[in-house]
């Protein structure tokens, strides 16, 4: 079973929520931090990172002995990330997406391949939880290729906890797509009901199981539960505004570790899950 | 014109609480402008009146015409994104619109066609201009969708003549966050006092220096934690960074959002004493540069 944490506004708890259900289950996990832009997981977790790869893309290098600055692989790259002079070719690495169509349309077979780094991918173990996270590099933009390389992690026969980034776009559709359960974590402010319809929207539209955890319940209004109960979303459990958990969670401390009720609790929302698919 | 711009790293810090109350400190004087266009929430407080809504069109994407296709694969082959399955249909949330398998394609079955990939408003609101814009479900493309706001923010600004933007950004440090920074004079990094967002908000202040904008930090909640916001001031200390504003956990941010009202707009609090004397300090950083600190 894939569950993957989401949701349409940042800070609401994703993490918090992927950590200590990922703790609370006694069984074989596999781990992907997907929001590869700011991964907090680990530092929670606390795995002891001992393996990197390094996750590159592909990037045009002219051979400007061969080129004769036809022109038509600015003319066919729909990101800009080629520009022909008279007498140069420039490359823009950074806006290009690897599609491989410059080389492609090149009459006269004068590009290559370079490969850039633009991330990593790191992994560790934590008793039963064999983690991953993707990291970006600073300065670079696209953060799909690392989740793109992150998924390739999954295997048959394990369950998989993913924690994606915030938002509705392009990282987030990566990182939950194929998913059998997407877990959308909320706070009951304006704020955050408005962004969970955003999120709502985007896992209905990608045909994904899905239920709400309500963070920090207990500020702002009921709205968000007055939502979840018209449109018949499951909420599948409410953290409370508490000071403890607050605590804990400034200083990176899981609290399924020092509140050990919440284990129980994290096992009840996962047998929730397995039993609505 | 001064650009400014709010940014966290990690999201719910208070970016958009923050930006909402400079609004109600520059009414008159400056065009507001929601880059975060995947989930925005200002206009949830600032209620604009919408006036123009133009289309955004991202990338482009692949259409397949299934009488003509003759089954060659040379499309699948050729699809760097795998967004063509194996019974050769395209599978649209990942295609890129590279145009890679319509030049492949031996019997011209493949077109790339335009996609409406959400909407872009210019509004106004008791405060002034706002421009904002909602990305469409599962579309792609941000970055481009925030260049949009931003340089429709800077016409409207030129056009009525104000001398100020003040921008609520995106979480993260890739591209909607490039997009929402690269050419603001000011970079405002809202942290809170807790280990992850020290975290982000030291990445995303990297990424400010890669591209050389000055940024200033604000502490948020700073009452909650402070060992952590002994580190934060630490940090910045260290970096050069200034830190602009400490802010108390105050419920009045809250209530004040339920209220659909900006916190200054709220009955008179500390909060929104610190908030104003914060802003002063801004406008001064904005318009008369970042001096260094010392130390």
């Amino acid at each position: 079973m894939i569950i993957s944490i989401a949701s349409g506004k940042g800070g609401t708890g994703k993490t918090t929520v992927a950590v200590n259900l990922a703790l609370s289950l006694d069984k074989d996990l596999l781990f992907l931090d997907c929001d590869v832009e700011e991964p907090n997981a680990n530092i929670f977790l606390r795995t002891r990172l001992y393996e990197t790869e390094y996750v590159t893309m592909d990037i045009p290098r002219v051979d400007e002995g061969r080129c004769d600055y036809c022109g038509r692989c600015a003319e066919f790259c729909e990101y800009n990330a080629l520009a022909v002079l008279s007498s140069k070719v420039m490359v823009f690495p950074e806006l290009c997406h690897s599609c491989g169509g410059c080389k492609l349309v090149c009459p006269r077979d004068a590009i290559s391949w370079e490969e850039r780094v633009i991330g990593r991918v790191e992994h560790g173990v934590k008793d039963n939880i064999s983690f991953y996270q993707g990291v970006l590099n600073i300065g670079e933009s696209q953060a799909t290729p690392i989740i793109r390389y992150l998924k390739n992690k999954m295997s048959n026969g394990r369950d998989v906890i993913i924690d994606s980034p915030p938002g509705t776009s392009c990282p987030v559709i990566e990182s939950i797509n194929e998913s059998n359960y997407c877990i959308l974590v909320t706070e009951p402010t304006p704020f955050g009901l408005h962004d969970l319809k955003l999120a709502v929207d985007l896992v209905r539209h990608l045909s994904i199981p899905f239920g709400v955890i309500i963070n920090r319940y207990g500020i702002g209004d009921k709205r968000v539960d007055l939502y979840c109960q018209t449109e018949r979303i499951p909420v599948l459990e409410r953290i409370p505004h508490d000071e403890e958990i607050a605590k804990l969670y400034s200083n990176g401390k899981p609290f399924v570790e020092e509140l050990g009720e919440w284990r129980v609790r994290f096992q009840r929302v996962y047998e929730l899950i397995e039993a609505s698919i | 014109m001064k650009q400014l711009a709010i940014i966290s790293g990690k999201g719910g810090t208070g970016k958009t609480s923050i930006t909402a109350a400079f609004a109600s400190l520059t009414k008159g004087r400056a065009v507001y402008a929601d880059c975060d266009v995947d989930a925005s929430d200002l206009h949830l407080i600032l209620k604009p009146r919408v006036i123009k809504t133009m289309k955004f069109h991202g990338l482009k994407t692949a259409v397949m015409d299934k009488e003509k296709c003759i089954g060659c694969r040379r499309c699948y082959e050729n699809c760097r994104f795998n967004a063509i399955d194996d019974e050769l249909n395209i599978i649209e949330e990942r295609c890129e619109g590279c145009g890679v398998c319509v030049y492949v394609c031996p019997s011209r079955a493949i077109t790339l066609t335009d996609r409406d990939s959400g909407l872009l408003y210019i509004s106004e609101t008791r405060f002034g201009p706002m421009v904002h814009a909602k990305l469409s479900t599962a579309e792609e493309s941000s970055g481009k969708l925030v260049s949009m706001v931003r340089e429709n923010a800077k016409n409207l600004a030129e056009e009525k003549n104000k001398g100020l933007i003040i921008i609520d950004g995106p979480p993260g440090i890739g591209c909607p966050v490039i997009s929402t920074i690269t050419g603001v004079d000011l970079v405002l990094v809202v942290v809170e006092p807790t280990v992850s967002a020290i975290h982000d908000m030291s990445r995303v202040i990297d990424v400010s220096k890669h591209f050389s904008i000055p940024s200033v930090v604000c502490i948020n909640k700073y009452s909650l934690n402070e060992e952590k916001t002994s580190e934060i001031i630490e940090y910045c200390r260290s970096n050069d960074i200034e830190v602009v504003g400490m802010l108390p956990y105050d419920t009045v941010v809250i209530e004040s959002m339920v209220q659909e009202k900006t916190v200054i707009e709220y009955p008179n609090t500390v909060f929104s004493d610190k908030i104003r004397l914060m802003w002063r300090d801004v406008e001064d950083k904005l318009f008369n540069g970042v001096r260094e600190v010392e130390g």
